[in-house]
Parts: C-alpha cells; sequence; structure tokens
C-alpha cells in the first residue's frame, strides 16, 4: 500500500468530499424546499418523504442541514480566504522587509491571539448588529495572525536559499523576488494551515450562529438549528442531534485531511514519526 | 530572574494597551453610530443629538480614548446604559460565577488531560494509545455547546441526575456545586482533547531520553518512571498549550454560560450587546482579552519556575 | 557474577547480537571493546533486562545465581539497581534535569531501601564521599546544569551504588570527559570495584581506557565476540585482525607498536578501512569479512568458530584455524 494513503488522509478526504458535495449539491436540488412549513407535519418521525423527519415547524430536516452545509462552507470560505490573504500579504512583507518593520507585525500578531473570533463577534455584533458578515468578518480578523505567522516563518527559510541570492544578485527587487519566488515556496505550509483554519471556521461559525451572532433566520445554519432545538429539547431530542453530527463530520474531516496534508508535506515530521 | 521579570512586565503592561486600543478603535472608530445603534432608527434627532453629547460622541476620538483609559485607571470603567449602575458593579457580581467555571474547568481539563495522555504515551502503540487517539479526534471535532447539550440530554432529560440549566446562587453550595457539573464537564471534553495530545507527545519525547533510561536502569516502578520523572519534564510544552488554550477556554465559558442560562459574564456581555449597551460590551471584551493576555503572561513566569536551567538563564 | 551463554538479540531479521557467551566473577574487571555498532552497547542493556520492547532476546543470561533468561519485566526491575547497575555515556543527558543531585541520589534509597529522608541523606554524603565528590553538602541542593561532566559522571556512579550492586555496567562512562577527567574516573571504578569486591564491565571504543581499568577483554564487532582473553595478553598481541585493526587505529596502546601482525611483520593499519555496515547487511560468515584486511575466500560465507589459545584467550577466526 502507498505509504502517504494513512487513514487519516483517507478518511479526511472522504468527509470533505461528502460535505463539499452534499453543501454544492443543495445550489440545484435539496428533497423539499428548506424552508416549507408545514404546522400539521411538524415533529414529523423519518420517512420516506422527510428521511429524517421535521422540525417544530414541519421543515424538512434533511434539506435544511444541506443549505446549512452550503451556509457554513460558504463563510469559512470567504473568511479563511479573507483572512488568509491579508495573512499571506502581510508575512511576506514582514519578511521582505525585516528589521522594526517584521517585528511590529509579528508583535500585533502576537496580539491578534489573545481575541478568539468570538470577542471580535462580540464586539462588531454590538457596533453593527448580529448578521451573518459579523461572522465571517470576526473569524477572518482571527486568520491574519494566524497566516502572517505561518507565511512568515516558512518565508524566512526560502529567504536564505541560493536560488533567491541568485535573483538578488540578478537585479530583482524584494517584492519582486516575493511574488516571483517565495510565495510560490510558501504555498505548502499556507495551504496546509488553511486547511485547518478552515475546520476551525466551520466550529466558530457554528457557535456564533448558535449565539444569534451568525446566520440570521430564514437561513438556516447547524448552529442555530442546535439552538432551536435546545429549547425543544425535552420535547423533540432527536432535533438536538443531525445538526451536532453535521458539525463533528465538517470539522473532523477537515482537521484529519490537515494533519495528513501537513504530514504529507513535512518530511521532517514524517521521517521522526516513522522512528 | 529580576531582568527577566521586568523585561517580560512591560511586554505584558504594553499588550494590555494596545488590546485597549483595538478594543476602541473596533467600537468608536469603525463606521456607525453608537446612538443610533441604542436608540434604534425610530428615534428623533433631538435624542440622538441629546445622547451624543451625554456619551461624549462630539469629542475627538483620541480625547474619548484617554478619558476612557484614565477613568478605567481609577476603577471607573463607565456606567452601563441599560442596568443604569457603574459596570464594575456588575462585573465584580458577576465575575465570581464565571472564575469557578473557568478555573473548574482548567483544572479538570489539566487533571483529564494529564492522565490520558501519559496513559496514551505509556502505552504507546497499543490499544489504550489508539483509543485515547480516536476519543481526543473526535473531542476536537465536537462544537462544547453541542456537547453541553448532548450532556444536558442524558443527565438531565433522560437521567435527571442534574439541573440543565440555570444558578441558584452561592446560598446552597450543594446546589451551586449540582449546577456547575454539567457546564464544566461540557467545557472539560473539548479543551481535555487538545491537552491530552500535546501531553502525549510530549511524553513520548521524554520517554526517549537518557535520564528516563536511568530511572529504568534504577529498577523504579513503572508509575513512578512516568509521573516522577517523565510528567515533570513533559510539563513544558503542556503549560504552554495550557496559557494558549485560555483563550478558547475564556470563549468556551461565554458559550457554555448561554447554553446554561448561568448568570455570569459571558451571559452579561450577552444581555449587552440585545441592550446595545455599548460601554458595557467595551468593558468586558477588555476585561476577556486582558484576561487571557495575564494567563500568558502567569505562563510564563511559571515555566522559569518549574525549570532550573531557564531561571538560571532569566 | 553474570554469565551469558549464546545470547542473541534480534530485530526482525537483523541481529544486534549473535551467540555471545562471557562471564565476569565477582571483582572482576571485564573490558567490552568495539567501535560503535558492534553490538557493545546491546550487550550491557542484555545483562539489565533492557533491550528494546521490539527486540527478540534468546540465550541464557544467570545473574548472581539466578536464571533470568524470558524472565518478565517486574523480576528484572527487582534485580536493577540491588543487583546490577549502569551508568551512561552522557552524564548530562542521563540526570533528571529537574531534580537536585541529592534528590536524584536519595530516590533508590527511599524507594528500594526503605531509608527515611534523613538517614538517606546520611549516606548520600557518605556515597558522595565515597567517588571523591568535593563539598557533598553544598552538591546535594544543586542541579544538574551547575555542576562539571566529571562530577555528574560521579554523581551517576553513586546513584548506581546506592543499594550496593554486585555488578556495575559502565557504557562509555568516560567517552564525554576530557583526558584527564576520564582518566580519574577509571581509576574511580577501578578502586571502587576493588573495595567492593563488584564485578565491572567496562564498555568502550577507547582501548586505552579499556586498557587501564580491565584485567580481562572482549573484542566485539558485528554482534558477536571476535576475541577475548587477559587485557595485557590480547592488546600485547591481538590474533584476530579486526583486533589488530582497532589497535592500529590507536596507535602506542599496551607498549605494542602498532601494526605488527602475528609475525612481527610490518604491517600498517592506520585505520580499519570502511565503517560497520548496517545489521542487516552483515555477512552470514564472519561478520568482518569484506572489511578484513587478510580475508580468505570462505570467509564471508563460513563462521569461524572460536579458536583457543594458550592462557585463556581465544579468537574467531580461520586464518588461526588454517595455521597462518
Amino acid at each position: 500500500m502507498n505509504r502517504h494513503l494513512t487513514p487519516n488522509l483517507i478518511l479526511g478526504a472522504i468527509l470533505v468530499a461528502l460535505v463539499v458535495g452534499v453543501a454544492g449539491l443543495s445550489l440545484i436540488w435539496t428533497p423539499h424546499d428548506h424552508a416549507l412549513m408545514n404546522i400539521r407535519e411538524r415533529f414529523g418521525a423519518p420517512s420516506d418523504v422527510h428521511w429524517l423527519g421535521t422540525d417544530q415547524l414541519g421543515r424538512d430536516i434533511v434539506s435544511q442541514l444541506m443549505v446549512a452545509a452550503r451556509n457554513s462552507m460558504t463563510v469559512a470560505l470567504i473568511a479563511v480566504l479573507m483572512g488568509g490573504s491579508i495573512g499571506v500579504a502581510l508575512g511576506l512583507l514582514a519578511s521582505a522587509l525585516g528589521g522594526w518593520f517584521e517585528d511590529l507585525i509579528m508583535r500585533v500578531a502576537d496580539i491578534g491571539f489573545a481575541f478568539p473570533a468570538l470577542l471580535f463577534a462580540i464586539m462588531l455584533s454590538a457596533v453593527f448588529g448580529p448578521s451573518l458578515w459579523v461572522a465571517v468578518l470576526a473569524i477572518a480578523f482571527i486568520n491574519i495572525p494566524v497566516f502572517a505567522r505561518v507565511t512568515r516563518g516558512a518565508a524566512n527559510v526560502i529567504w536564505t536559499r541560493d536560488y533567491v541570492a541568485a535573483a538578488r544578485a540578478a537585479g530583482q527587487g524584494r517584492f519582486a523576488i516575493s511574488r516571483d519566488h517565495i510565495l510560490p515556496n510558501v504555498a505548502a505550509p499556507v495551504i496546509v494551515q488553511a486547511t485547518i483554519e478552515f475546520a476551525i471556521a466551520i466550529l466558530a461559525e457554528a457557535a456564533l450562529s448558535y449565539l444569534g451572532l451568525g446566520a440570521q433566520p430564514p437561513s438556516p445554519s447547524w448552529g442555530r438549528m442546535l439552538s432551536e432545538a435546545q429549547t425543544l429539547m425535552f420535547m423533540a431530542p432527536q432535533l438536538a442531534i443531525y445538526p451536532g453530527l453535521c458539525i463533528m463530520a465538517a470539522v473532523l474531516g477537515f482537521s484529519l485531511l490537515g494533519d495528513a496534508l501537513r504530514d504529507l508535506t513535512d518530511p521532517r515530521l514524517t521521517r521522526s514519526r516513522q522512528a | 530572574m529580576g531582568y527577566f521579570l521586568l523585561r517580560r512586565t512591560v511586554g505584558f503592561l504594553a499588550t494590555v494597551l494596545t488590546i485597549t486600543m483595538v478594543v476602541f478603535a473596533v467600537m468608536n472608530i469603525l463606521p456607525g453610530d453608537p446612538a443610533l445603534t441604542i436608540l434604534g432608527i425610530d428615534a428623533s434627532e433631538q435624542a440622538l443629538a441629546a445622547l451624543r453629547a451625554q456619551l461624549g460622541l462630539n469629542d475627538p476620538v483620541l480625547v474619548r480614548y484617554a478619558a476612557w483609559i484614565g477613568d478605567a485607571l481609577t476603577g471607573d470603567f463607565g456606567t452601563s446604559h441599560s442596568y443604569r449602575v457603574p459596570v464594575s458593579e456588575l462585573v465584580l457580581e458577576r465575575m465570581p460565577l464565571t472564575l469557578s467555571l473557568a478555573i473548574g474547568g482548567m483544572v479538570a481539563t489539566v487533571l483529564l488531560a494529564l492522565v490520558l495522555g501519559i496513559g496514551a504515551a505509556a502505552n504507546h502503540r497499543k490499544s489504550g494509545d489508539w483509543g485515547v487517539m480516536f476519543l481526543s479526534q473526535i473531542g476536537i471535532a465536537v462544537p462544547s455547546f453541542w456537547a453541553a447539550m448532548l450532556l444536558v440530554l442524558l443527565f438531565a432529560v433522560h437521567l435527571q441526575w442534574l439541573p440543565p440549566g440555570g444558578f441558584p446562587g452561592w446560598s446552597d453550595p450543594v446546589a451551586a456545586v449540582r449546577a456547575l457539573i454539567l457546564p464544566v464537564a461540557a467545557l472539560t471534553i473539548v479543551q481535555a482533547a487538545v491537552l491530552a495530545r500535546v501531553t502525549r507527545s510530549s511524553a513520548l519525547e521524554v520517554m526517549r531520553l537518557d535520564y528516563v533510561r536511568t530511572a529504568r536502569a534504577m529498577g523504579y516502578p513503572r508509575q513512578r518512571i512516568l509521573w516522577r520523572h517523565v510528567l515533570p519534564n513533559a510539563l513544558v510544552p503542556i503549560v504552554t498549550i495550557v496559557g494558549l488554550q485560555f483563550a478558547s477556554l475564556i470563549t468556551g465559558t461565554i458559550v457554555i454560560e448561554n447554553v446554561f442560562y448561568l448568570p455570569g459574564l459571558g451571559r452579561l456581555v450577552f444581555q449587552a450587546i440585545a441592550n446595545r449597551d455599548l460601554p458595557l460590551v467595551q468593558a468586558l471584551v477588555t476585561l476577556f482579552a486582558v484576561i487571557v493576555v495575564t494567563v500568558n503572561f502567569l505562563v510564563d513566569v511559571i515555566y522559569v519556575m518549574i525549570d532550573p536551567r531557564l531561571k538560571a538563564r532569566a | 557474577m553474570i554469565a551469558l551463554s549464546d545470547v542473541s538479540v534480534g530485530f526482525d531479521g537483523a541481529r544486534a547480537l549473535r551467540d555471545v557467551t562471557l562471564s565476569v566473577a565477582r571483582g572482576e574487571r571485564l573490558g567490552i571493546v568495539g567501535e560503535s555498532g558492534s553490538g557493545k552497547s546491546m550487550l550491557g542493556l542484555a545483562m539489565m533486562g533492557m533491550v528494546p520492547d521490539a527486540a527478540r532476546i534468546a540465550g541464557e543470561i544467570v545473574l548472581d545465581g539466578t536464571a533470568m533468561s524470558g524472565a518478565p519485566e517486574r523480576v528484572w526491575r527487582r534485580a536493577r539497581a540491588r543487583k546490577v547497575a549502569m551508568i551512561f555515556q552522557e552524564p548530562m543527558a542521563a540526570l533528571n534535569p529537574l531534580q537536585r543531585l541529592g534528590e536524584t541520589v536519595m530516590e533508590p534509597l527511599l524507594v528500594h531501601q526503605g531509608l527515611g529522608r534523613s538517614a538517606a541523606r546520611a549516606r548520600t554524603l557518605e556515597l558522595f564521599d565515597e567517588v571523591g565528590i568535593p563539598d557533598p553538602e553544598a552538591r546535594l541542593r544543586q542541579y544538574p546544569h551547575e555542576i562539571s561532566g566529571g562530577q555528574r559522571q560521579r554523581v551517576l556512579i553513586a546513584l548506581s551504588l546506592t543499594c550496593d550492586p554486585a555488578l556495575l555496567i559502565a557504557d562509555e562512562p568516560t567517552t564525554a570527559l576530557d583526558a584527564h577527567v576520564a582518566l580519574r574516573i577509571i581509576e574511580l571504578l577501578v578502586r571502587l570495584a576493588d573495595k567492593r569486591r563488584m564485578a565491572l564491565v567496562f564498555i568502550s571504543h577507547d582501548l586505552a581506557a579499556v586498557a587501564r581499568a580491565t584485567e580481562r577483554i572482549a573484542v566485539m564487532y558485528g554482534g558477536e565476540i571476535v576475541e577475548g582473553g587477559p587485557t595485557p595478553a590480547v592488546l600485547a598481541a591481538p590474533r584476530h585482525p579486526y583486533t589488530r585493526g582497532l589497535l592500529g587505529a590507536r596507535p602506542g596502546i599496551g607498549g605494542q607498536t602498532p601494526g605488527r601482525d602475528a609475525d612481527g611483520r610490518r604491517k600498517r593499519l592506520p585505520t580499519i578501512p570502511g565503517s560497520v555496515p548496517p545489521l542487516s547487511l552483515l555477512p552470514a560468515g564472519c561478520r568482518f569479512a569484506g572489511r578484513c584486511a587478510v580475508e580468505l575466500s570462505h570467509c564471508a560465507a563460513v563462521r569461524p568458530e572460536p579458536y583457543r589459545l594458550p592462557d585463556g584467550r581465544f579468537a574467531a577466526c580461520h586464518l588461526l584455524g588454517a595455521g597462518t
């Protein structure tokens, strides 16, 4: 068997494909209209028509879970892309310029770690009122220092390489070198980090929408489905199960995939693991 | 040692100052009219103007920031709009519950993680190891509020052993502790999953070292080697992660208080958002962030205390 | 004190030790020499019952009259420190960096000997004195990083003596030390072995150290003992090409002109060509085949039997059997 095909990689890839696939499918097809209410069929048991039953308003659970998967992926994708590109840019800049600028960026990044996404979301919600964009911005914010640090660490190594020295000798400027030589070579650790941050973003989005700081009704989200289910826990405990399982599967998938990718791209780590 | 503490303390104070700037900037410079946010879009222009004047919004930003910091240094963290009492009073009233939850969660997390992590390392590549790794992988992927709901389903709804939420106050200590068991357990599950992994890998590193071989060569019992020789030496990375985890523990506490309707700071901040109580939100967010960096500062100091080699160097 | 017969240690397919037979009597000092990778450290660990989990061990080990072959870990654990103790190469790494030296040495006295804290402390001071640690009172409170390498090795020796072992295994105890410090440690080990009538197994790649420390010597290559006998005799007139190679690599040892073969002909061997191959690539016959300067056609295929010489010496080499 190929030694790269670890159980982590296989399980992670399957879960990610499943979640992303379902999210994509929801764009063109769901079993029912996810927002369609039918009070007569509330708390319906699983059946041929409603595979996982219906909620307190008679809405189809499977359809809601599918649209919620799409929302969750969208939030995570935008947030990681936003925070990631700003963070990567800052990391490249810090590494290219060095000196006090690098120190400053890294000190500010350290302070960024003191702010969990939730604190940002609380501040933004207090100022603007809660919305999906608050969740996206808050998650994007906490990603900036993470990517800045990873990028700068990897970039500092690349700057010592011979081909970079050659490019400098050929008169290429720091920004051109950053673009042509540094960026392609820090891509691997950045992609690994992005996969792991994707998992964290899904968890954060779920927590924020559970607390009412994320997606607003009627847009379904796993977190809000759970907060609605909580008030009905004595009546319909099954509603508190499915969205949680979805969050778990999505987070597990991306974090397993991230771990596996890191093992693949960091030979030093893999070797010590075999020893 | 003295120099190290001095340098670290200066860095810590600078960080706290920066945090206040960040919070102030986000809440005061970003586009948006606090007066409008507070009064709603139906408010009359006079009412808005009056409130702006009352909040000092007509002053330049730097003047307002300086006033905020100056007041905070004298113990005045502003007045809550919605409760119409000083913020400090509200915070002191809610603080004990939040601290009990956070410290209880931290202690339970560390104990559980050390037992699981050291146990897994001692059984490296055996079923116990795989079991702990599997459970921790799941634990990392479970949102704390969902873990809390599942615990409520099992222990409150199904078995009816423990209350599903609410807090009876400290006058009845037994009831108070019973009310905190599920919240602490929910916090612990997620946090311990991460820490158990770190403990395991750190212990595995240490177990390869020569002095562990010396301890084996001296015929000490296995458990003694694990807890007296491996664990203390594995603690340095564990303490680092405990410090870093404190940020997510604070988040977790805010979330869990809302899951269980516990009247602590986390619940307070959400009530403040609902009430558009900006001074209260600003003070609480600053407090949470300052708690996080304070813990990290203490962790750095603890480091030096647990490792005599660092003490010599510092 | 300890007797090994036909002890082998294998890792899936490759053998780190092959049919090692040796014995050490009370008060006797045995040296084990060889390059790194020759299996001498594995031999030391085998005598402690501490071969790695992945290894399979076969053969007889009799320790102080008790057959230890196949004994479970808890039997070995009871023998360690009390019957057989071991000190290691890197004295910095071998001491727990977070323990004060006093705690380190008191630990076995408290755990194994059942002494109270004050008795253990008094005994520790005696042991520090016995191994030549100056100002023992002050040392009790110090950490390993605060003292010199030689002092650390003395602390480890004191630790190994806490439970009065009948056998002390010293694995490269002087390698990490300066030459003059190493000499003092060797003198200490010799004195302790004589005074306590303790058997000493001194493992080293340093022939000068082994010459000073031991009465008998076993030369190891590829997991086998290739030559053995009284230390002065073996070093003065080595019979195995490998031993000769080792001596050639370290000139001026044992009063013998280096690089002289059995017939006294001058034969320069400044170093042994090549290095010890990985275990799995060793030849099936004589393990030195391929690096040997005087190899015969059948050496790599046929395993040489130990060839017995006068005064209890032996060497495993086809050249001796062939009468050359």
